[in-house]
């Protein structure tokens, strides 16, 4: 392949797996910011719930000791990144973590324990049922996880628009509980796009015009579990005008690549 | 005649103030070459106001200072972008360096670990702690297991 190594083609993506092999197992991957709080029942939560799954914190320049607290836990790995580079650029390294150690499948879960890692076997199954990136969804008919206001409008009008774009119903794309399969994995460890919003919305995009399936699956977002979530309410109106740039933009990119120029 | 002479100095000024960031390699060439043709024009058009003079007539501005704000503002819009351009793909190869530190960090973790673990640990370390105790041993017979919490 010369240069530039995208777009990438199925052909293209189905040799690089073989060349890795696809054995292997699937990998939880936990971005973290500032969870002293919470991570440790969802760590505990996780490996009883399903045990002898790898778990991956990604401690994203965190000040309050979440890296040691992992460490000490025994029961995941942990990937201190130098400073904070937001869920896309944590994910990014979580999907390169995967792809050189040869997982065959990534599923992305909340430190605070929103997500009920109960439901990861499920995702799982949906990947192993041919879809390469399953989104647990809320609002598909599940749970009762409300979202005040403005919000809330954004975020029907980025799911309907993303709807649209992938060609598949999708009720909740800024769900940050989601399975990636090998093939994906591959694509996401290259550009999982690190900027705001990039990691649910634009990796959509990005998922779609490597010829990714794509898929939801209803789930029940429970209440954070401890500490503080990173937005606040009423920054939505701000929320909604940077979701339709990012959407925008992701459409318009044409996948011409920024780095290694 | 004093603006004239402010505004050769000044655009002398600039001129060797680049040349001297560039000699001291505090500047690259890429980001001086626009600097550079700045103030060389800079101090052309100051040296010989009658050049700027005919020069903006011919491109049809009434003001001469009208020629001069335009060339400037269009100068300064492509080192902004050319500096955001820079600043952009700096941002995304610090990030990816960020990640491959973290990468790196859990891989050189993992392997003292690995190597504290599957070295010969026994043999060796208890050879050690023995070697250790031995001379412990001499010193005070009875306490010989207090000093060997290195060995735990
Ligand atoms: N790596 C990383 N994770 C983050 C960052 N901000 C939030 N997170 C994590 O992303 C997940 C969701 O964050 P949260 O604040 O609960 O967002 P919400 O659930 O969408 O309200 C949690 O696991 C956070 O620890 C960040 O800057 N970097
Ligand atoms: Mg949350």
């Amino acid at each position: 392949m010369s240069g530039a190594h995208r777009p990438w083609t199925r052909d293209a993506l189905d040799s690089a797996l073989v060349e890795q092999g696809h054995g292997g197992r699937a990998l939880v991957v936990v971005p973290a910011w500032n969870e002293a709080e919470a991570l440790p029942a969802v760590l505990v939560e996780l490996s009883s719930k399903i045990p002898g799954v790898d778990v991956l914190v990604v401690d994203d320049g965190s000040t309050d000791g979440t890296a040691d607290l992992v460490r000490r836990s025994g029961t995941a790995s942990v990937v201190s990144l130098p400073f904070n580079v937001g869920v896309g650029g944590a994910m990014r390294a979580g999907f390169l973590y995967a792809e050189r150690n040869g997982y065959r499948a990534v599923v992305q879960c909340d430190a605070d324990g929103q997500h009920d890692p109960a439901d990861i076997a499920r995702l799982l199954a949906e990947l192993d049922a041919g879809l390469d990136v399953v989104i647990g969804a809320r609002f598909a008919g599940v749970g009762t996880y409300q979202v005040g206001g403005f919000r809330r409008i954004a975020m029907k009008f980025l799911a309907s628009s993303l709807s649209r774009i992938t060609g598949t119903r999708l009720t909740d794309v800024t769900s940050g509980f989601r399975a990636s399969s090998a093939r994906a994995v591959a694509v996401f460890a290259r550009e999982y796009p690190p900027e705001y919003l990039g990691d649910t919305i634009e990796s959509l995009v990005v998922a779609r015009r490597a010829g990714l399936s794509i898929g939801q699956l209803p789930v029940e977002l429970r209440e954070r579990q401890g500490g503080t979530p990173s937005q606040s309410s009423f920054k939505s109106v701000i929320y909604l005008g940077r979701a339709v740039l990012v959407l925008g933009l992701a459409v318009l990119h044409r996948g011409a690549g920024k780095d290694d120029a | 005649m004093t603006t004239t002479i402010i505004g050769v100095l000044a655009a002398f000024a600039v001129l060797v103030l680049t040349v001297e960031l560039l000699r001291r390699r505090a500047l690259r060439e890429k980001y001086a070459v626009i600097w550079l043709v700045v103030s060389l024009v800079a101090v052309v058009f100051t040296v010989f106001p009658g050049l700027l003079l005919r020069v903006s007539q011919r491109l049809g501005f009434q003001i001469p200072a009208n020629f001069v704000f335009a060339i400037a503002a269009l100068v300064l819009l492509v080192v902004g972008m050319q500096l955001s351009l820079e600043v952009g793909r700096l941002e995304d190869r610090s990030q990816r360096l960020a990640e491959e530190v973290g990468l790196l960090r859990h891989d050189i973790e993992q392997l003292r670990r690995e190597l504290a673990g599957s070295a010969p640990t026994e043999p060796v370390e208890l050879s050690h702690a023995a070697a250790r105790d031995d001379r412990d041993d001499r010193a005070a017979d009875d306490d010989g297991d207090a000093g060997g919490s290195a060995s735990g």
